[in-house]
C-alpha cells in the first residue's frame, strides 16, 4: 500500500534524474510541498456536488474512495434550507399551500393536497365525495409525474438518455392538466382547504382522457427500453440494497421501503380521500436494490392509472348536486369566489374574515401522514387557537432516507452511488425544507 | 390493540414517570420524563404486543412559557402492521437541554436529532455526529426558538435594495445612482 508515494515522486525524480544525476531523492520530497499527511492517506476524496450534474440538486456527498470502491461517504445536505417552518410560523393556513409547493417539487400537487388534508383534520372538515375524487385524480397525476421523473433519470444516469427524453412529454401533458386545474405548472398550490378554488373544466377532463389513452403505450415502450436491458440491470441488480428489517429502521417509507418487500403504503393502511373506495395493488420488491426500486415505482404508475381511471368513472356516476359541487360548505375557510365577493354582502364578510385572520383555529395537535412520491409526507400541526401555526414540522421523507446513503453505497463502485443516489428520489427542496 | 391498552401497559411499567394521556385527534398523546425517553421508546418497540417499530418523526418545540420545561422533544411512533400511531413529549430545561439520543434504537433519528439541535439546540447525550444540517455551521443562535422573532415586513429600516424591495417608500422614491427618482427630477 506504498502506492501514492511511487506515483508522486518517482515519476518526477526520473525525469530529473536524466539532467542531474547527482540529486538525491531525499532533496527532492524537501522540494515538493504536499500538504500534510497526504503522503500518509491511502485513499482519496472526491466531492461530489454541491453542483454535480448527478447530484440532481444542491447537495453534496463526500465519498472516501480505494481505486474505485467506496469506503466511507457522507452527506451534506441544507444548501436550499429557506425556513419554511419558521415562516409558517408567522402565516395564515392559505399561504402555507405555496410553501409546501416548494418541498417535493416533482409532485407539488400530492404536497398541496397533504397540507390541505392536515387542516381539515384540524378543522373538522368533511369534504363531498367528488372533491375526494378529483383530489385522487390530480394526487395520482403528480405521483405519475414524480415516478416517470424519477424513473427515467436513472436511466439518463446509467447512460440512456432516450427513455428521459421520451417521457418527458408525457409530464408535459400532466403539466398542461394542472394549468387547466389551477392555472400554474410546477409549484402549483392546487386547491384550497376543503375543496378546490374552480371546478374542473372541459378541457381538463378532455386532457386527462388524452393522457389515459396515450400513456399506456408509451410506459409499455419506456419499461421495453430497461427492464430487460442487460446494461440497465447490470448496473441496477444488487446495487444499493438494503434488507427491510434495515429499511425499516432508518425510516424508509414510500417506494424506497417497498422495494425492500414491505407493503407499507400510507394510501392502504390509513386510507384518505376515499382511497378505500378504490381497487389497486401495491407493488412490492423483495431485495431492495436500485432496480427494484425502479421496478416498484414503474408498477405504481400503473396503478395510479388504474385509479385514475376508477375515479373519473366514479366522477361519471355521481348524480344531481353532487355532480357538480367541487368543495365543502365550510365558509369560515373556503375563500368564496371573487365575483361573489363584490356582489353579496355574506361572501364579502367571510373573505375579509379570512383575510384579516378574524377566524381562530381551534386548539390542538394534529399530524396527518399522506403517501407522497417518495414516501410518507407528513405534517405535525400544533395550533394554540391563533390564525397562524404555533409550530408546524414537516416529515420530509427523502431527509429521512438519506442517512441510509452511507450504508447503501458503501463497498460498492463509484459508478454505483450515482445510480443509488437516483434510484432513492432525492429532492433537494424537499430534504432542506 | 386499543389506547386503554397502551396506556394501562405504560403506567404499569413507568409508574407516575409517564402522564398526562389523551387523546388528540387520532394519536394518543402522552408526556414522559427526559430521564426515561430511551426506556419508553424501546419499550414501545420491544413488547410484542405494543411493537412500534417505526420512528416516524422527531422533532422539537419551544414552549418560552414553560418555566424549566421550555423546550420539547416530539416523538412520533408508528405500529405499521395494526396501523396505531403514538406520540409523546419529553420535556427540559433550556438552560440545560439535555436528552439522551435515539440513534442506538433507530437509525432514523440521526439526521432528526442533528435538525432538533441545530433548530432548537437540545444537546442530545451520546449522538455520534451532533453538527449542524440545515444552517450554516458558524451559525450561533437556535433560530427557531420563539425569542427570534420573523422579521416585521414594514420596517424601512433596512436597505433590501438587493433582494427586490428596493429600499421603496412610495412612489418616486426608487433610489437611483444619485439619490431618489424625485431627487434627480427636481435636479434637472
Amino acid at each position: 500500500m506504498r502506492r501514492n508515494i511511487v506515483d508522486s515522486s518517482s515519476v518526477v525524480g526520473k525525469q530529473i534524474k536524466k539532467d542531474e544525476e547527482d540529486i538525491q531523492m531525499s532533496d527532492l520530497q524537501q522540494n515538493i510541498n504536499l500538504p500534510a499527511g497526504s503522503i500518509e492517506k491511502q485513499t482519496t476524496t472526491l466531492n461530489m456536488g454541491p453542483t454535480h450534474p448527478a447530484t440532481h440538486g444542491v447537495f453534496q456527498n463526500i465519498i472516501e474512495l480505494d481505486g474505485e470502491k467506496i469506503v466511507a461517504a457522507d452527506a451534506t445536505v441544507g444548501y436550499i434550507h429557506r425556513a419554511f417552518e419558521k415562516i409558517a410560523e408567522r402565516r395564515p393556513l392559505y399561504q402555507i399551500t405555496p410553501l409546501t409547493d416548494r418541498l417535493n417539487y416533482c409532485s407539488a400537487p400530492l404536497n398541496n393536497m397533504g397540507w390541505h388534508l392536515t387542516c381539515e383534520k384540524l378543522l373538522g372538515v368533511k369534504t363531498p365525495r367528488r372533491v375526494d375524487y378529483l383530489r385522487v385524480i390530480v394526487m395520482e397525476l403528480a405521483r405519475i409525474a414524480d415516478h416517470l421523473i424519477c424513473s427515467s433519470i436513472m436511466g439518463v444516469d446509467a447512460g440512456a438518455y432516450t427513455g428521459f427524453l421520451y417521457v418527458m412529454q408525457y409530464r408535459e401533458l400532466i403539466y398542461e392538466i394542472y394549468e387547466e386545474v389551477c392555472g400554474s405548472r410546477l409549484t402549483t398550490n392546487i386547491g384550497r382547504i376543503g375543496g378546490f378554488e374552480r371546478d374542473f373544466n372541459n378541457t381538463a377532463f378532455e386532457k386527462i382522457e388524452k393522457f389515459l389513452n396515450e400513456y399506456p403505450a408509451v410506459l409499455e415502450e419506456f419499461e421495453n427500453l430497461f427492464t430487460r436491458n442487460r446494461i440497465f440491470m447490470d448496473r441496477c441488480m444488487g446495487v444499493g440494497a438494503i434488507s427491510a428489517e434495515r429499511a425499516l429502521n432508518y425510516g424508509f417509507t414510500g417506494p424506497n421501503l417497498r422495494a425492500a418487500g414491505v407493503d407499507y403504503d400510507v394510501r392502504v393502511v390509513a386510507p384518505y380521500s376515499r382511497y378505500e373506495e378504490f381497487d389497486f395493488d401495491i407493488p412490492v420488491g423483495s431485495t431492495g436494490d436500485c432496480y427494484d426500486r425502479f421496478q416498484v415505482r414503474n408498477g405504481e404508475m400503473w396503478q395510479s392509472l388504474r385509479i385514475i381511471k376508477q375515479a373519473m368513472q366514479k366522477l361519471n356516476d355521481l348524480k344531481g348536486e353532487e355532480a357538480t359541487i367541487y368543495h365543502a360548505d365550510v365558509p369560515e375557510y373556503y375563500l368564496p369566489e371573487k365575483k361573489d365577493v363584490y356582489t353579496k354582502m355574506e361572501a364579502l364578510i367571510w373573505h375579509f374574515k379570512i383575510i384579516m385572520g378574524e377566524i381562530d383555529m381551534p386548539k390542538g395537535e394534529v399530524y396527518h401522514g399522506i403517501e407522497a412520491g417518495n414516501g410518507e409526507l407528513g405534517y405535525y400541526f400544533i395550533s394554540d387557537g391563533g390564525r397562524s401555526p404555533y409550530r408546524l414540522h414537516f416529515r420530509r421523507p427523502c431527509f429521512i432516507y438519506y442517512q441510509a446513503y452511507e450504508e447503501l453505497v458503501k463497498g460498492g463502485m463509484l459508478s454505483d452511488a450515482i445510480m443509488v443516489m437516483s434510484s432513492l428520489n432525492l429532492i433537494a427542496g424537499e430534504m432542506d425544507a | 390493540m386499543t389506547t386503554e391498552l397502551i396506556q394501562q401497559k405504560l403506567t404499569e411499567k413507568f409508574g407516575d414517570q409517564v402522564s398526562d394521556f389523551e387523546m388528540q385527534y387520532d394519536i394518543l398523546n402522552f408526556h414522559a420524563d427526559k430521564e426515561i425517553n430511551l426506556k419508553v421508546l424501546n419499550f414501545l418497540k420491544e413488547d410484542e404486543e405494543l411493537a412500534f417499530n417505526f420512528l416516524t418523526d422527531l422533532c422539537g418545540v419551544h414552549y418560552p412559557d414553560q418555566k424549566g420545561k421550555e423546550l420539547a422533544v416530539v416523538y412520533h411512533l408508528h405500529n405499521i402492521r395494526e396501523n396505531i400511531r403514538l406520540r409523546f413529549k419529553v420535556f427540559t430545561d433550556i438552560a440545560k437541554p439535555d436528552v439522551y439520543t435515539a440513534t442506538g434504537i433507530f437509525s432514523a433519528a440521526n439526521w432528526m436529532e442533528r435538525e432538533t439541535f441545530d433548530f432548537y439546540g437540545i444537546n442530545f447525550i451520546g449522538h455520534p455526529n451532533l453538527i449542524r444540517i440545515l444552517n450554516v455551521d458558524e451559525m450561533d443562535y437556535f433560530p427557531m426558538r420563539k425569542e427570534y422573532p420573523l422579521e416585521d415586513q414594514s420596517r424601512t429600516d433596512k436597505d433590501d435594495e438587493m433582494f427586490g424591495r428596493g429600499g421603496m417608500l412610495g412612489f418616486g422614491t426608487e433610489k437611483t445612482m444619485h439619490g431618489t427618482i424625485a431627487e434627480d427630477e427636481k435636479a434637472q
